[in-house]
């Protein structure tokens, strides 16, 4: 089972909706929490679709639109998505209204937009797509299950291409209460994300989508080769054991890896994996990194699949992702490595094509 | 107790500012055009916000889509229901 | 070439029933859990009917053997209670002993909790655990945790059809020889969020559920989950298991029409039921039995009669909604009806569509509204259409 990606659309913190620049140029965060660089939404859809539609979803369609005419295509046989959170502006909003005004005035069109499937069916209203429509919610496993799903979808030949899209956003609110938590906000350069000494990660969001189909044309990105989700393994070894099992699944062994993406962040303690691998099944790997500039969110490796996909057909890897300074001749394979929790534990293989 | 005119201006804002027509203003919409379908084109998800607007702003409450269906055909139409809403209690 | 996929458990809990016994009991004495909210704190108990679990949440620790002292989401401990029954029922005392997974679904995941503690994260730290059991899969993980699930595990999230859809993922991992056997299914628990939320759509009732009746007058809200245990061919005769019902086909198709509304002539439900036989290999006349989605609403009940109608042209097998007895249960929805499409292939029963009294003008067809008895159903459909317009169908067949 492997599925080439034709075509992304991706909003984010970083300057990637318009135009075919690759990070040549970063957006600095030195306040807050790394927000979305919104486009101009009448450029996309057309005022009285957006006037009902809240800011997630308004950006998910607008990805979905640039994957699309990217991919040449109109519309895609299937949509699948995942997504953490959910539309959670629309939660909180129904929720404050639960609360203040005594289960009284919920406002309708709020809670229909607050389940977490109404990105994919906005999508699908919109392109009038009436194929196979899932949403995964769980937490860093939820693009990675969108993808494995629209894999699967391709390999029993239902149709020719899958539009699959990892997409959650950042609220105020949510922010406050991820703080407590894991978010810590960012006062220095979110690029100089590993050297900040405090615990905590960076909060970010992200809407991408990929056209994934099963047969290569001229101009795909990359191919899609594994992707595994990896739930509370019993050690390091364990991991590592079952990361190189689901490479071998491919047909290679880890010295085929050219590059790793992985999805550091600022908070050292989750970092212990990471440093783990890179000391022993990664050494000697070019290593990257993304969270800096997208932030940290239950569907980023969407992010770093943007990324990897672009290193790959252009075999060009911009500085800002470089976390080492090993090279390679050509960059032929890399494995994006992420994990939540140090229980949610996830990898997606690439190649080129 | 409002004026006839002052509640059309008002139910005007109201149903610019909670649908989000940011582009419209209150001399776009007539008073007397129907609101769904033809007129402002506003469709069944829009009546239920309107719906919670009428009980929250004016203590009318309206139990099934059938029974809005009467009120909400126009701002017209609305703003007599709350003068009469009114007037009974 | 694809596995065959067969259910060799089923668990559930409901308005009806703490288990599967009980369950087929209320089903065949035409029992409604429906009634008004004795758990849920809300404004609403006496004028919206409702059909909760008939347990509190320290009941349902006690079904589900964990202490009160760890504070569990009414989801997850309706879905851990579920899901052990399925486990169970299917003979599964090792579970590392194959690849084993779970899959399962839920709409409000959390909300329980948060609802009640949304406001006082700021001022109280002592509620900041239920920031982590707010999101869909956190009910998931504690079940899975429950149960020592490792191998795969991930929650899907399309609101009323969420748990046929994990049906049906759990069917293709297995198909794939991805997993052994997969636990699929959901949970969901009653909570204000979704009671106010339906209710500012105008579309519960305040009388009865009345599913395919001219006079119906909207849906009632349920809470329960129900959990299936599906295994592979050669997992089943590695250990000569007894196979409740083969999962024959699915469909899953998108409306496309509008948010919340199906479409007036039924096209994605038609879609979902139409791919279902074709890949099944079957024809509408080869079905018995029709579980539908049949929630009570205007809009639903026409759409999907309507759909039936241009599917089964020449007779619509037997059909009715048990959402008279059990509620609405949202993202449980499907696969707690897949428990009880099961329950009728394996008691050769079809259950009544309760409420029953005047046809609807519009369809040419009436659902059952006695239970059917020492029935031979080869093949059961079951419906389960969502916000979205996510429209799925299975078919389950005797083996």
């Amino acid at each position: 089972m492997e599925a080439f990606i034709k075509g992304i659309g991706i909003v984010s913190p970083q300057n990637t909706t318009e135009g075919i620049k690759f990070l040549s140029e970063v957006v600095e965060y030195n306040s807050g929490y790394m927000s979305c660089v919104e486009p101009v939404y009448s450029n996309y859809i057309s005022p009285v679709i957006s006037r009902k539609l809240s800011r997630i979803l308004k950006l998910s369609i607008v990805a979905s639109k640039v994957c699309l005419s990217n991919s040449s295509i109109e519309t895609p046989d299937a949509i699948i998505t995942g997504t953490g959170l959910g539309c959670i502006q629309n939660t909180e909003d129904v929720l404050n209204s639960i609360l203040e005004n005594n289960e009284s005035f919920i406002v309708p069109t709020s809670f229909i937009h607050s389940t977490h499937n109404t990105i994919s069916s906005q999508i699908a209203i919109y392109l009038k797509c009436h194929g196979q429509n899932l949403t995964f919610s769980h937490r860093t496993f939820s693009f990675e299950s969108a993808v494995l799903y629209g894999m699967i979808y391709l390999a029993d030949k239902y149709g020719e291409n899958v539009l699959v899209g990892g997409v959650d956003e950042m609220t105020p609110t949510l922010f406050d209460i991820g703080s407590k938590l894991i978010f810590k906000s960012i006062s220095k350069s979110n690029l100089n994300m590993l050297n900040e000494k405090n615990k905590g990660a960076y909060a970010g969001e992200g809407m991408a989508f990929f056209t994934l189909s099963s047969n290569y044309s001229e101009g795909d990105y990359a191919k899609i080769k594994v992707v595994e989700t990896i739930y509370n393994p019993d050690s390091v070894n364990s991991l590592k054991l079952k990361i190189e099992k689901a490479i071998n699944s491919a047909g290679l062994s880890i010295g085929d890896i050219d590059a790793v993406m992985l999805g550091i962040t600022g908070n050292s303690e989750s970092n212990r994996y990471y440093q783990e691998l890179i000391n022993s099944l990664l050494k000697n790997k070019i290593l990257l990194y993304y969270k800096h500039l997208c932030g940290e969110y239950f569907t980023s490796s969407s992010f770093a699949l943007w990324c990897c996909a672009n290193i790959l057909k252009r075999q060009f890897i911009p500085s800002i992702l470089r976390l080492n300074k090993n090279e390679n001749n050509s960059i032929t394979n890399i494995l994006i490595y992420n994990q939540f929790n140090n229980k949610n534990h996830s990898i997606m293989l690439l190649g080129k094509c | 107790m409002k004026i006839m005119e002052q509640l059309i201006i008002e139910l005007k804002e109201k149903i610019i500012k909670n649908l989000n027509l940011k582009d419209l203003t209150i001399e776009d919409i007539d008073t007397e055009a129907p609101l769904f379908v033809e007129g402002l084109g506003l469709d069944s998800i829009d009546a239920l916000d309107l719906i919670v607007i009428l009980e929250k702003d004016y203590g009318i409450k309206i139990e099934s889509i059938d029974e809005g269906k009467n009120i909400l055909n126009s701002v017209k139409s609305m703003a007599e229901k709350i003068m009469s809403h009114n007037s009974e209690n | 070439m694809l596995s065959k996929v067969f259910v060799t458990g089923i668990g559930t809990v409901t308005g009806i029933g703490i288990n599967v016994s009980e369950t087929f009991s209320s089903l065949t004495s035409q029992q409604t859990g429906i009634s008004s909210a004795i758990y849920l704190d809300t404004i609403h108990r006496d004028a919206i009917p409702v059909c909760e679990v008939k347990a509190s949440n320290e009941k349902l620790c006690e079904l589900a053997s964990i202490s009160t002292k760890i504070r569990l989401t009414r989801t997850s401990l309706i879905g851990i209670i579920a899901a052990k029954e399925a486990l169970e029922s299917s003979g599964i005392t090792n579970i590392s002993a194959k690849k084993t997974g779970l899959i399962s679904a839920t709409t409000v995941g959390g909300m329980d909790k948060t609802e009640k503690y949304f406001g006082d994260y700021n001022s109280n730290k002592r509620f900041n655990e239920f920031i982590c059991s707010h999101d869909s899969g956190s009910s998931t993980e504690i079940i899975a945790d429950h149960l020592g699930i490792k191998e795969f595990i991930s929650t899907i999230s399309t609101a009323c059809s969420a748990s046929a859809n994990a049906i049906i993922f759990g069917t293709q991992l297995i198909k794939h020889g991805i997993l052994d056997r997969v636990l699929v299914g959901g949970t969901d628990a009653l909570t204000k969020f979704t009671l106010n939320g339906f209710n500012a759509l105008l579309i519960l009732t305040k009388t009865e559920c009345k599913p395919f009746d001219q006079n119906r007058t909207g849906l009632v809200l349920g809470e329960g989950a129900g959990y299936l245990v599906l295994e592979s061919e050669k997992s089943v005769q590695e250990e000569n298991k007894r196979i409740i019902c083969e999962v024959k086909g699915y469909g899953n198709a998108c409306d496309a029409y509008h948010q919340t509304a199906t479409s007036p002539n039924g096209y994605g439900p038609y879609l979902s039921m139409q791919n279902a036989l074709e890949m099944g290999g079957l024809k509408p006349d080869g079905i018995q039995y029709i579980n539908a989605h049949g929630t009570g609403t205007t809009n639903n009940d026409l759409s999907e009669g309507k759909a039936i109608e241009q599917i089964f042209t020449e007779k619509v097998p037997y059909i009715s909604s048990t959402k008279a007895y059990t509620g609405h249960l949202l993202g449980a929805a499907g696969s707690v009806e897949a428990v009880y499409c099961c329950l009728a292939i394996r008691e050769r029963t079809i259950f009544p569509n309760l409420n029953f009294e005047e046809p609807m003008k519009e369809l040419s067809f009436t659902p059952t509204d006695k239970v059917v008895k020492n029935i031979n159903i080869e093949n059961v459909m079951s419906n389960s259409f969502g916000f979205g317009g996510n429209n799925s169908s299975i078919i389950f067949s005797r083996c």
